[in-house]
């Protein structure tokens, strides 16, 4: 398919981007990487969008410690993040994620901003979000700079906290500590697929957060097991706390009972140190 | 003449050798020419109003608001595109009882499945075409729809085509022997049901051309992604009143095919009816959602098998009932009753053994139309037959492979006639499996399996044997009344500087049917392969054939290339010896020179003989034949077909907990008689084997009880990738036909027959020690942890 007629406007600054967004209708899109706003546009699922193209903002880009936190751009593509030594030392599940994202092509497209504003229930960026509960700023003309909790920000399929004049300018995520973890894994039929089910698990050793992805309409924060382990509680303990936590929908993929099956497992690989591989 | 294919060392020796492909290059730097690479002067789009429901009464189409849209041109009916088009009704007179409805290019009362098209939108662009589509209003009436091939056939269920009488189209008993008393008094009696997925050979390039019509010549030329450009002349001249010899197909590059493009497709008749009503080039180019929608489907088929054995692993009997969905049409010409006929032709038929009943029934539903997609029916039939074995090896306790060795034909038991009566010349079952067992080293991957289970991992060893049809004669669709030719043709050229043009009726869809005939002609000629240029694809200059599909491109196309080539090297020597004052028999051709047979010595440079012809005819013997052009033809004629046949093995790993499999090797052994270029012949197995296991573990076209297909793009109908995809290590066994000089039987089709056989025995190998077995194609971890009773429906 080909898409419908499309109005485009290249953003010069970051001024510039919020300037469109404030004066758009509400037709505006956001070009970012375009790994899923091009596939949208050739199905028709979007149609006749006004384009804002954010890929010539210097502000948007990078990726730097500030103190507690590292701030990256939200055109850090995923690719930046596989290769970012910050990354790799201060927020390690990103250098984990980014690698499950996709293939190779769509990483060097993609970007982190993009991933988690167009909060996909099924991708890994907005799950390691939620998980190490980074701040989303957001920028708009009228309030210039919003910091919204990753807990606050995702509200449901391809739903956010982010208003129609708002751009997505960077997430800040907290540095690991000492006698903290960070890992993500999911279940794939091939590599480079949505998951089945994933989890991201970031926090302290003996009571990490437990965010699960694939498994509803948005990034999934399993209370209950959290609340297990924190009580001490076993592993197998924690995951039969998922029945309560989890209610994924049936679909094509899979019933909901099988991702619930196929979530506990992924729970009791993560915290056994079952390194057996995901992937088949 | 005869060629001493046993000797590497003789002159010419291409024939066997995995010469580089000539035209690969330009592949892989992207220069190939495909259909929608051709841009023509005047040439608008045409996109297609499909209807969105499985059955529907179309009750209005306003065009009106379309036709205001920018670059729109013009929009067609189906009444409108019928004025000019006739419909088809997809039966052959060989498979009695079939019959299937007259379908229209463009649907002129009622749709019949999602997908169908129901109006045409000519536009000067694509994108305008599909701004036009969302203007058109179109209202339907949606009709009950017949979805389950379970409940086609009851009293209660809708007729789709009322004038039909019902939703059969079509039913073949096959009995052979005493099949009731000898189950009655067996050993040991196995039965299973099986289900095998409808999916879909999923092409890198979609269905696309481009027709234009000349009304000052009358001339129709179409470009056309097509594996049958001479079959595909037939249909259009038939339905578009044409005479055939103003209807010219040109077949460019084409990027995979797999059976898919072998087939009419009521858009593209509908493309080529638009060029010949508007006068000017229109183009078609599928998108891959209408890919999925209206390329054919296949393998759409639940199928009850039993298998009596005596008490000493010897199979007395196999008994089955096969069912399958075809969707609303019979697809034409092949039509849509080959599956199942080959199903009945094709159970048990690596085995010795001659009491046999095969029931198929074929019935139609409000899905997307199949037909024959790669290893057509090979691959129901071997998992059917594999299946039943390996339960009845596990009922005997026998070895999955002392029950083979126990019931395979006899390697000296040929001519042999199978119990679904199919005759084969020479096939090689023991010698093949011998030659698996000691590349997999059986032994020690039944100590690996052991002791991996002693660490709690669930690996399994999975085989299969098969025979593959290929090499077709008219007895599979001349004899039927259709216009498809199974002899073919090959012209063979010298130019005057002594290289060779050759021109053949097979056709070249990326699997290498140019290479493999360069190689025949640079051999039966005795040129360089780099002094061949292969020409196919074209309807006005090749010679009439059936183009490439049933595994016939080698086997066919290349015998008529090799006596082609023979002859012009006949024709040459005649020449050079009035030359050289010589004789024929005492000169040959080597290597792009005439020599001297005894010595090789080099004798003239074919660049001098081309000169002399063509320049200074004058020189030559008066009366002297010139000769340089040579047509050959062939056709099989003591066979039907030429049956091959092969065995596989997987060995993977069941993940118990999640349900994923994990193919850790795959191996093919396989005898296609002459192998003419080992490298594309392994090629051939290698892809054949992942379309195999996309059938066994992936690929399955999904639909909800409306008869809507729901997953419909390549993120969720799951095309194997080449990241799960296992090394696969290919042998051979080489049973030349004697039909042929060349020798050579079909290899296209052998790996997808066996690789689903064999991953589903493998798995249940894998299952077995924890009671669980799975039957149900494809076999996602859903089903695998249903099998094992973890997870509840």
């Amino acid at each position: 398919m080909k898409p419908s007629p499309i109005g485009y406007v290249r953003a010069t600054s970051l001024a510039h981007a919020l300037d469109l967004l404030a004066e758009g209708d509400g037709e505006e899109k956001v070009l970012a990487g375009g790994q899923s706003l091009v596939a949208s546009l050739n199905l028709r699922l979007i149609e006749s969008p006004n384009l804002i193209d954010i890929n010539g903002i210097d502000d948007l880009h990078g990726i730097a410690e500030d103190g507690d936190v590292v701030r990256v751009g939200a055109l850090t593509r995923h690719c930046d993040l596989m290769a970012c030594d910050i990354i790799a030392r201060h927020v390690p599940i990103l250098s984990e994620a980014a690698p499950l994202i996709a293939h190779a092509a769509i990483r060097t497209r993609g970007t982190i901003g993009g991933s988690v504003a167009n909060a996909d229930p099924a991708a890994e960026l907005p799950a390691c979000v939620v998980a190490l509960d980074a701040t989303i700023v957001l920028a708009s003309k009228t309030d210039g700079e919003r910091r919204v909790m990753a807990s606050d920000f995702f509200l449901g399929l391809f739903e956010t906290a982010r208003r129609d004049d708002e751009l997505l300018v960077a997430i800040e995520f907290p540095k690991i500590k000492p006698g903290e973890r960070q890992s993500i894994r999911e279940l794939v039929r091939r590599s480079g697929d949505y998951a089945l089910a994933g989890l991201a698990i970031a926090g302290p050793t003996d009571a990490p957060r437990l965010v699960f992805f694939g498994v509803g309409d948005a990034p999934v924060v399993a209370a209950g097991a959290m609340a297990v382990l924190a009580d001490g509680g076993s592993v197998d303990e924690a995951a039969l706390a998922l029945e309560d936590d989890l209610d994924p929908a049936d679909d094509i993929n899979g019933s909901a009972g099988y991702k619930k099956h196929i979530s506990r497992v992924l729970l009791k690989r993560a915290l056994s140190g079952d390194r057996q591989s995901d992937a088949a | 003449m005869t060629i001493a294919f046993g000797n590497p060392d003789r002159p010419n020796s291409y024939i066997g050798r995995s010469v580089p492909r000539p035209n690969a290059g330009k592949l892989v730097a992207g220069a190939g020419r495909y259909v929608d690479d051709v841009v023509l002067p005047r040439m608008v789009h045409v996109a297609f109003l499909r209807s969105p429901h499985a059955r529907a009464k179309i009750e209005a189409i306003d065009v009106g608001a379309a036709l205001e849209i920018p670059g729109v041109i013009r929009v067609f009916t189906g009444a409108e595109i019928a004025e000019t088009c006739t419909p088809w009704v997809a039966v052959l007179a060989h498979l009695k009882g079939l019959k299937s409805a007259p379908q229209h290019a463009v649907a002129v009362e009622h749709a019949t499945w999602v997908g169908e098209p129901v109006a045409a939108i000519v536009a000067d662009s694509r994108a305008a075409a599909e701004d036009g589509l969302a203007a058109i209003e179109a209202s339907f009436d949606p009709l009950p729809v017949v979805v389950d091939m379970r409940t086609a056939l009851d009293a209660e269920t809708p007729l789709i085509h009322p004038e039909l009488g019902d939703n059969l189209t079509f039913q073949r008993l096959h009995e052979k022997g005493e099949i009731d008393a000898v189950f009655a008094s067996a050993h040991k009696i196995v039965e299973a049901r099986f289900k095998t997925g409808r999916h879909t050979g999923v092409c890198l390039e979609p269905r696309s051309i481009l027709a234009d019509y000349s009304r000052s010549e009358g001339q129709l030329t179409v470009h056309h992604s097509t594996q049958a450009p001479h079959m595909m002349q037939t249909v259009f001249a038939q339905h578009l009143d044409l005479p055939e010899a103003k209807v010219r197909v040109i077949c460019g590059d084409v990027g995979g095919s797999y059976g898919i493009k072998v087939h009419v497709y009521p858009d593209e008749v509908a493309t080529a009816a638009i060029a010949k009503i508007m006068g000017r080039p229109v183009k078609f180019v599928a998108d891959r959602l209408e890919s999925f929608a209206t390329d054919i489907h296949a393998r759409d088929h639940e199928i009850d098998g039993r298998i009596a054995v005596d008490e000493n692993g010897r199979i007395l009997a196999l008994d089955i009932d096969d069912l399958t969905g075809i969707g609303p049409y019979s697809v034409y010409p092949r039509t849509s009753a080959i599956e199942g006929n080959q199903v009945v032709n094709l159970c048990g038929g690596p085995y010795d053994f001659q009491t046999y009943r095969a029931r198929t029934t074929v019935v139609l539903q409000n899905k997307t139309p199949t037909c024959q997609y790669r290893a057509v029916g090979h691959p129901i039939a071997t998992a059917v037959t594999e299946g039943l074995v390996d339960m009845a090896a596990e009922a005997l306790g026998l070895d999955p492979v002392e029950i083979r060795r126990r019931n395979l034909v006899a390697d000296d038991a040929y001519p042999y006639t199978s119990a679904a009566n199919m005759r084969f010349e020479g096939l090689s079952h023991h010698a093949s499996l011998d030659k698996l067992l000691s590349m997999i080293d059986y032994d020690a991957l039944r100590a690996d399996q052991a002791e991996a289970r002693k660490q709690g991992i669930h690996r399994g060893i999975g085989i299969a044997s098969f025979i593959e049809l290929t090499n077709p004669s008219p007895f599979m669709y001349g004899i039927g009344g259709a216009r498809i030719s199974a002899q073919d043709g090959c012209t063979v050229r010298m130019d005057p500087d002594g290289s060779v043009v050759a021109m053949s009726g097979v056709t070249e869809q990326g699997q290498g049917t140019e290479g493999m005939l360069a190689q025949i002609v640079a051999e039966g000629v005795g040129v360089p392969v780099s002094k061949v240029r292969i020409i196919t694809g074209d309807t006005q200059t090749t010679p009439y054939g059936g183009g490439t599909w049933a595994s016939r491109g080698a086997g066919i196309g290349g015998e008529a290339a090799l006596q082609a080539g023979l002859a012009l090297r006949e024709n040459i020597l005649v020449i050079a010896a009035s030359m050289l004052q010589s004789t024929p028999e005492q000169l040959d051709v080597a290597d792009g020179q005439i020599v001297d047979k005894a010595t090789g010595e080099a004798r003239m440079p074919l660049e001098e003989l081309g000169r002399i012809v063509y320049f200074r005819g004058d020189t030559l013997a008066k009366g002297l034949p010139r000769e340089l052009v040579v047509t050959r033809h062939y056709i099989t004629s003591e066979y039907p077909f030429a049956f091959t046949n092969g065995v596989q093995a997987s060995y993977l790993e069941v993940d118990i907990d999640t349900g994923f499999v994990k193919l850790l090797k795959h191996w093919c052994v396989e005898d296609c008689g002459r192998v003419i270029n080992p490298m594309l012949v392994d090629e051939q197995i290698r892809g054949g084997i992942v379309q195999g296991i996309g059938g066994a573990l992936y690929e399955e076209c999904v639909y909800d009880g409306e008869g809507q297909l729901l997953n419909a793009n390549m993120a969720d109908y799951l095309v194997p990738m080449a990241a799960e995809m296992p090394d696969m290590i290919i042998g051979h066994v080489e049973t030349p036909t004697k039909e042929s000089l060349l020798g050579a039987k079909g290899a296209g089709e052998a790996g997808t027959a066996g690789a689903p056989a064999a991953i589903m025995n493998a798995i249940n190998d894998a299952l077995r020690p924890l009671g669980a077995r799975v039957t149900q194609m494809p076999f996602t971890p859903e089903r695998i942890l249903t099998a094992l009773g973890t997870i509840q429906h």
